[in-house]
């Protein structure tokens, strides 16, 4: 498996938000398209091997990994997986681990329902994710965030998946739960051949993890 | 006391009035509209409390009657009103860029129009009666509860999960359905309450114009445009209780919706 993105273009505010009142916007940031996030950027990433992606804060690390998942539609440019373009329809074998578990999970549901809305793990599974079972039946503002953290990674982990994109998916928890969650994630990955694209700041735990270390700013032209 | 406790205090105590209004309303039996001559113009004392009218029938009577066709008319077409307001408004955030430009064009439109008058014209379009004034009612009034809706979905549909589920292979139904209207909800039902006000008092009023019920129905609209006949003759009562009644009902109406948005949406509560 590899994912490819080839001439990526892209900027906030150019035509992603479906607002009427963003014509002007759009003619001039087309005027100057140098000042787009993402410019001219191609990648290319086996799953044979974890891979960082490492920049300072702001440099649209996380822009580029919504990309990818294909939440986010490229002004030009594509991403191909396989030599394919992202399925439009279907789950998509391209799965995102955000920094903010509380913010990518319905407020309003029971976990279980969480879960079960992309796959229906067996207990198994979940004990080695580290999940307990009376979590299953609680709401999200009753659990922490690392307890929200393993629900995201274990969603992610669907039969479908071929590549895990995990997005500083360990940034906002402390010590101990960060090499749980790793650990975990690591070795389903490993376990499943999964591609892993790991997207961080840190040095330190880039090199950690992965076997190669990708610096944001040289993919740009 | 809490902030909650008070709004459900009020929401509880406004909705059990109005519930007794309806039901008293429902149960009076049609002999009590019988008309007796012996009675007649009486002025209000205790056996009759709005007096009678110069049939001599009692006003009291009417007046409940008169409310509870109000209520079940109100809440029909605030229904339905409501619904429109909720496809509308769903249909605007998650269609394509030109349907959201042309609903918030139809949208534009309907707010300059003045609604009393549109209201009128689809009335005597139907043929007036009760269902083309609901149909005029509903038709006008879904304007701004649907904007509502469509702030919130627009909202809602930038967050990650809903984002995370369409990677999941859900589809924009599934997600309306399972993400989006459970969050609506509070403000639907919050919408719907609030609209019953407006629909209860353009019946009366399209009635009293004689756009609407017919005189032989027991609405307050017939009720205030007979006793305008004899106000002259100083039969006040025949007008000043039974709209005093309705404008009680009809805050009655509103404090619910405002209790209810105090304890099933106190974000928007706020503002
Ligand atoms: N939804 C958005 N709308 C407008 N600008 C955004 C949005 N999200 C991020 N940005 C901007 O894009 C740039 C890159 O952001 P991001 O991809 O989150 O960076 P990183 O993940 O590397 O810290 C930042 O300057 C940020 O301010
Ligand atoms: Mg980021």
């Amino acid at each position: 498996m590899r994912i490819e993105a080839k001439d990526l273009e892209f900027g906030y505010n150019n035509n992603n938000n479906k607002n009427i009142n963003n014509k002007n916007i759009n003619k001039n940031n087309n005027k100057n398209k140098n000042k787009n996030i993402i410019s001219r950027l191609s990648l290319t990433v086996d799953s044979h091997e974890r891979t960082a992606l490492i920049g300072p804060s702001g440099c649209g690390k996380s822009t580029l990994s919504h990309i990818l998942a294909g939440n986010l539609k490229p002004q030009s440019g594509q991403v191909l997986i396989d030599n394919k373009p992202l399925p439009k329809h279907g789950f998509c074998p391209v799965q995102l681990i955000c920094q903010h578990p509380e913010k990518a999970i319905n407020p309003r549901w029971k976990l279980g329902k969480t879960l079960t809305e992309a796959w229906s793990p067996d207990a198994q599974f979940l004990e080695a994710m580290g999940i307990e079972k009376a979590w299953l039946n609680r709401y999200p503002v009753e659990l922490s965030g690392g307890e929200l953290q393993r629900f995201c990674i274990a969603r992610a982990l669907a039969p479908q998946t071929s590549f895990i994109i995990a997005d500083e998916m360990s940034t906002m928890l402390d010590m101990i739960t960060q090499a749980q969650i790793w650990q975990a994630l690591l070795r389903i990955a490993d376990e499943r051949g999964l591609g892993l694209i790991a997207v961080t700041h840190s040095m330190e735990l880039a090199k950690r993890v992965c076997s190669r270390v990708i610096e944001f700013e040289s993919l740009m032209e | 006391m809490s902030n909650r406790t008070s709004a459900a205090i009020s929401a509880s105590a406004t909705l059990a009035i109005i519930l007794a209004i309806y039901i008293a309303g429902a149960l009076l039996p049609e002999s009590a509209l019988r008309a007796n001559f012996s009675q007649k113009g009486l002025p209000p004392s205790f056996e009759h409390l709005f007096g009678t009218d110069f049939l001599g029938r009692d006003m009291f009577v009417r007046t409940c009657k008169g409310l509870s066709l109000s209520l079940s008319i109100g809440a029909v077409a605030s229904a339905i009103s409501a619904f429109i307001a909720l496809a509308v408004g769903l249909a605007a955030a998650l269609g394509s860029e030109f349907v959201d430009y042309a609903i918030n064009w139809f949208i534009d439109v309907f707010m300059s129009v003045p609604h009393t008058v549109l209201i009128i014209l689809i009335s005597i379009a139907l043929s007036r009666g009760a269902f083309g004034m609901m149909a005029g009612v509903a038709v006008t009034h879904w304007v701004s509860l649907a904007r509502v809706i469509r702030g919130e979905v627009m909202q809602i549909r930038s967050q990650q999960y809903i984002a995370a589920s369409r990677r999941f292979g859900k589809s924009s139904l599934w997600i309306a359905r399972h993400h989006m209207l459970p969050h609506l909800m509070p403000q639907f039902f919050v919408g719907l309450i609030l609209l019953f006000p407006h629909a209860i008092l353009h019946e009366s009023g399209l009635t009293f114009l004689g756009f609407g019920l017919p005189p032989e129905q027991p609405a307050v609209g017939v009720i205030l445009s007979e006793a305008m006949k004899y106000i002259s003759a100083g039969a006040i009562w025949l007008a000043v209780f039974p709209g005093l009644s309705l404008v009680v009902l009809v805050l009655l109406i509103d404090t619910l919706g405002h209790s209810a948005r105090r304890l099933l949406a106190p974000r928007e509560a706020q503002l």
